[in-house]
Formats: C-alpha cells, structure tokens, sequence
C-alpha cells in the first residue's frame, strides 16, 4: 500500500510544481492535484503561494479547494481508507461495514484514530458495483469487503506503520 | 513455445486479487521452468468469475475462476497451461461462456481479449479502421455518418449525438474543443471506466474523429479521481498514441492536428453535469452554468466545445468503420444501437452486457444476473443512477429503450441496474436520495442546494410519525419545486427516487423500521 506522506515539505518545492503546470489552460485543479500527491493535504499555506504565483485572488484558491471533496487542508493519518455509501453498496451491506468500521476504528467519517493509521472518510462510487461493498484504501480498491476483511486490511495499515516507525 | 496467460487488470479484478494472482502465477511457473507470458488483458466484465484468467490455445481462449491464491499451484499440478480442462474452476471456451456469448458487443468488442495499452494489439482487432475511414471523409460526412446511425448521448441525456456535432461544425472560431465526460459518479455504473481501462484506444480514436468532424484541435478527458487505474491506463495509451503518430500534429500523415490530456476530477459528483465539468476544466469550483448559451456555441473557455460521454465516443469508430447504418440496424424505435447494461448492486451474475435496445428488464435482472446475490427475493431495482427511480416488480417487463423508461417516469441514465433484496428499507433509501444531494449540490441554485436538506428534514418527520399526512403533502410540493425549479439535473432529478418510493412503497416511508 502506496503511504501518504506529509513530513518534511518544502514550499520551494511547492513553488516548483506550480512553475511546472501553470502554463496549461485552466491549470488550478491539476497544481492543486499535484500539491497534495506532494504533501499528503493541501496546508492554509499554500493558498497565498497558489495565489500569488498563479494571479489569483486568495478566496478563488481557497473556494475551489472547499468545493471539492477530494482536496483536503488537514493532515490524514498514514492511510486514508474510503467507504463507499452509494446505493450498489447498500444492497449488498455497506451501512453495517460503515457501523462496523467507525465502532472499530472508534472514529467517524473524516477523522483519524489516535495512533494516526488510518483517516475513514466517505466516497460515492469507485465504479466496482457489482462487487461490493467497496472499500478504497490510498490508490488500491477492495472488493466484496466484509466486515472480517474490513479487520484484516486495517490490521495491515497497523503494520505498516509500525514497520515504519 | 511460449504459453499466454491472461490476468485481468481492471479495477475489479484487481480489487478481488488479481494482481497477486499474476505474481504467484509467475513465480510457479519459474520454480518450474516453464516458458509462460503473462498478458494483463481487460476484463470480460464478467464479475463474479473474477479473477478470471484465460490460457491460449489452438482451440481458442480456456478460462478459470473465479481463481483463488490457493487454487494456483492446484492449476500447475492440473497442467492448467496446457490448456487442461480438469481442474474445478475451469469455465471452458471463454467465448462459449452463454453471458458473454448471447451479448452483441461492438462498443465492448475488444474488452478483454486484448493487452489495453498494446497499440498493436488494438490495429489487430479492428482498432483504427474508423479513423482511417474518417481521414478520406469532410467533416460533414462524418457528421452526416454519425447522424444516421441514430447515436444518442449514452451519458444520461440521449440528445443525439449527431446533431450536437452538427452545431459545434457549424459554429463559427478557430478554437473548437472535445472534452469527453469520464466523470462517471452513478453509482452502479462502470462502463465507462471499463472502455478506459480495457479499450483506450477506442476512446481516443473516437475523440480524434470527433476532432476531425467539427474542427477541434483539442481533447480533454474529464476523469473521475476514484479511478485511479483508468487514469494510469489511459495516459499509457495516449503517450503510446503519440508515439506512434496517431495524436499530435500530423494525425497519419494527414497534416491534420489533434492532442489530448486527461484532466482528473476531484471527487464532485456534480461536475458529471456538462456546464459543471466545464467549469471545473477552467480551474474553478464545479458551479452548474445556465443554459443556454449550450456548450456546443460556448463551452469551454467560451469556444465551442463538444461534450460527449465515454460510451457515445467509444461507439463512433464502429459507426466510422462499419457505416452509421450497420449500427442503426440494431435496437427499437428512437433508440438505436447498443446499450451497454451494468447489472450492478445485490446481484448474483453481476457485470456488463451489452445488448441492442429493447430487451425487457427483468431478462437482464434474471436470465443474465440470475436474481440477487443474497438469494432472497428481489424487490425494487434502481435504474439509471442515484437520480433514477426505483422499480417495483410491475414495471419490471420495460424494455430497455429511452422512451419505454420515460414512459414509466424513470430514466435508462448511464444503463446502471442496481438490485435490492427485500431486506431493504425503501425510505431509508428515499431519504438517501436527498441526503446525497446535500452532499453534493453545487449549491448555485435554491430548489437544490435548500430543497434536498429540506428533503431530509421533511423525510424523518415522516419517518418519525410527526404530523404524517401534512408532512407528506410538503414533500409532495417540495418535491415538485426541485423538479420544476431546479437548474440542472442534479436537484430537477433527485426527486426521482423519492416518488417513486412515495408511489410504490409508501407504507415504508411512514413508518421507520425499528432496529
């Protein structure tokens, strides 16, 4: 599993991905993209830097950030694991892994537990429909997850991080 | 002599393990020295066979699976790669398989069978004979070609394709662009993200020749951030397309221009509305534009732009390479083609089939899907997205075709079919309806961005009791505003579901189901 990082950015580097991709017409969403690939979340700070270097206002940068549910200003845990909650899901059990999950992890939809393993967060749909309940753990998908795979796949972003240290 | 194995790398056969498949399939082959390929295909869309992989053969492609991790020293042992049919998972002729036999594929014609990011591979099996055809034609008689195959936007809207190309070549400016919608957000749709990761190439063949039709230079795909593979499998094919000349600056030598980038989303369902994505292409927040003025006179960056979905631009090389009307031959009435079905939700058989327009619906359901997963009755059926109604059992024999649905106030949509057991509570599902546009309303117009959070409130008084019948009347009317006074689809939709649950299985939406 792919982890997140957000320790040691630098906003020289910020800067760099931003001189990279803000030639392309209509750039703000793939720089914004970019900065979060970089950092893990995008930080209050970035957004004079994004503004500046891009002849934005500060409200615009900020506005398309809280628009889309994708951006985050706040740092996750190591891992950030998505439930789906639409509607293929449902049939097929998705409100109990959501309960399940939540009392497990002991944390609600966008927090992280207190080890900082694992951020739990909503999606609508991962397009993996007629083998739910789905479950996005960073970039990879997990299929037909019950609630006993549901425990197996965070006993593994436990380990990780603590193979990480 | 080398043997070739197929592992399926799309996102649900990878999500059911198949990539870990590959990696134990390779090691046993090398522990035993044998001389194995490994070819990552496209899935069969197939699902519940998943991971399915295929050996090749003289006689043609045999299939195993669904293929556990345990099963894959058992299949060496067995001599899987010869082509041996002895151990228990092996499903024969893939292509004798009757799901996958009794479909009419052209759109998905390829899908599976070939290595999705071999442009070789792709020539081999048709690919580019559209674009080919495409480059001896004028605009117009591309135009005119897609026209008389009847196409109709298979994003949701049906508005014919032909005709918004029409516009878009008639409209006057050097700078014309195509951007294909790729933000697939219903749930239970995954068509378009198997073209993407199984056939790429078709898409970008279909959007150079929409360049070539109206005079566009430019191609954007509007990509959803929840697929991740799409999105690497895609820029694969694009960078392979320009390697080899067919995008770029001189498309064949033909001296005509075409480039193309995906653009990814950022988890807003909104953006799949066209004014939304366009808005969102731009840099901006996904805010819905009123319409008119349409996309096709001022679109993206105010130029005229085509916006097409996915499976409307996968159809047009079959339409440039075997003629408008060989593709108008299939389907009923208004609706011609094929439409790729997603059978989706608590379904046993659950996949993609595509079949010509005007098959009833309980056909795919039960003949195709087999009935629900779980084994228990199936009781309503949600089609066309979270903005489609849901079906009780008497409007199961409509046909699929955009006026039979329309007929019944429902919506074919994208062609997702999500089933549900009788275990389900239908006005937790009506209330869901509403609560997700709260979530995701772009907030621009009132009836949507106040109307669905109004719609939750309104729910659980119902759902609690509280003043039952005037409660139901102020849903009644709410959900009428929102329909009548919403400014795009998402709020003039999301009523949809509600009534349908209000007409069908009121008694559910009275009373809460206690736990």
């Amino acid at each position: 599993m792919k982890m997140t990082k957000h320790s040691d950015w630098r906003m020289d580097d910020v800067r760099a991905i931003i001189q990279e991709l803000k030639h392309k017409p209509g750039a703000l969403l793939p720089v914004l993209h970019a900065i979060q690939d970089y950092i893990g979340y995008l930080p209050d700070s970035i957004v004079p830097v994004v503004a500046k270097e891009m002849l934005l206002t500060r409200a615009e940068v900020h506005g398309v950030i809280s628009f889309y549910h994708h951006f985050r200003s706040h740092k996750t845990g190591r891992h950030v694991v998505e439930i789906c909650r639409a509607e293929a899901c449902q049939s097929v059990g998705a409100r109990a892994l959501e309960k399940h999950a939540k009392a497990t992890l002991g944390i609600d939809f966008e927090q992280t537990t207190s080890c900082g393993s694992v951020t739990l967060e909503p999606v609508y749909c991962l397009g993996n429909c007629a083998t739910g309940p789905s479950v996005r753990i960073d970039d990879s998908i997990y299929g037909r997850v019950s609630e006993d795979r549901f425990d197996e796949l965070m006993a593994d972003c436990r380990d990780t991080m603590q193979e990480a240290g | 002599m080398t043997t070739r194995i197929f592992v399926p790398r799309d996102t649900t056969a990878i999500s059911l393990g198949a990539d870990l498949i590959a990696t134990l399939i390779q090691a046993e082959a090398a522990s035993r020295g044998l001389d194995i390929e490994i070819v990552r295909n496209g899935t069969r869309g197939l699902f519940w066979l998943e991971p399915l992989i295929e050996v090749e053969t003289s006689e043609g492609r045999i299939g195993f699976g669904p293929v556990t991790e345990s099963d894959v020293s058992a299949l060496f042992n067995e001599h899987f790669y010869h082509g041996n049919q002895t151990h228990p998972s092996c499903l024969g002729l893939v292509e004798e398989i009757p799901y996958l036999k009794k479909q009419q594929r052209l759109t998905f014609a390829r899908s599976g069978i070939t290595d999705p990011v071999s442009l070789a591979d792709y020539k081999a099996h048709d690919g580019y004979k559209g674009l080919e055809n495409a480059l001896n034609l004028s605009g117009q008689q591309i135009v005119d070609e897609v026209k008389t195959s009847g196409l109709r936007g298979r994003g949701g809207a049906a508005f014919p394709t032909g005709i918004k190309w029409q516009t878009v070549l008639d409209a006057s400016g050097e700078q014309k662009y195509i951007v294909c919608n790729a933000d697939e957000g219903d749930s239970g749709t995954f068509a378009d993200r198997l073209v993407m990761e199984c056939d790429p190439f078709m898409l970008i063949e279909g959007m150079t020749i929409a360049g070539l039709a109206v005079n566009a230079n430019q191609g954007y795909i509007y990509l959803r951030s929840e697929y991740p593979i799409a999105f690497d499998i895609m820029n694969q094919a694009i960078a392979s397309a320009y390697e080899n000349g067919y995008l770029g600056k001189d498309i064949l030598g033909s001296g005509r221009q075409f480039d193309l980038e995906v653009r990814l989303g950022a988890g807003a369902y909104i953006c799949g509305e066209e004014t939304s994505l366009l808005d969102s292409l731009e840099g901006k927040r996904g805010l819905v534009r009123a319409k008119p003025p349409l996309p096709a006179i001022v679109g993206l960056f105010g130029k005229p732009t085509v916006v097409n979905n996915v499976l409307s631009l996968a159809a047009i090389p079959y339409i440039l390479h075997h003629g408008g009307e060989a593709y108008a031959e299939y389907g009923i009435g208004r609706s011609r083609g094929t439409m790729p079905i997603q059978l989706a939700g608590n379904v046993k058989y659950g996949g993609l089939v595509e079949l010509a327009f005007g098959i009833p619906l309980n056909e795919l359901m039960n003949d195709f899907g087999g009935g629900t997963r779980s084994g228990r009755p199936l009781k309503a059926v949600q089609v066309g997205g979270p903005l489609g109604a849901y079906l009780p059992e008497s409007q199961w024999d409509t046909l699929i075709d955009y006026e039979g649905f329309s007929a019944e106030k429902a919506v074919l949509g994208h062609g997702g079919v999500v089933m549900f057991d009788d275990t389900v509570d239908m006005g937790e599902q009506a209330r869901f309806a509403m609560e997700f546009c709260t979530f995701e309303s772009c907030g621009k117009c009132t009836p949507c961005r106040i109307g669905s959070t109004r719609g939750v409130e309104v729910i659980d008084r119902i759902r609690a009791g509280e003043n039952q019948d005037k409660n139901w009347e102020l849903l009644e009317d709410l959900c009428d505003t929102m329909v009548d006074g919403s400014l795009c689809a998402m709020g003039g939709m999301t009523p949809f579901p509600v009534q349908s649950v209000m007409k069908f299985f009121p008694d559910e939406l009275r009373s809460a189901r206690q736990e």
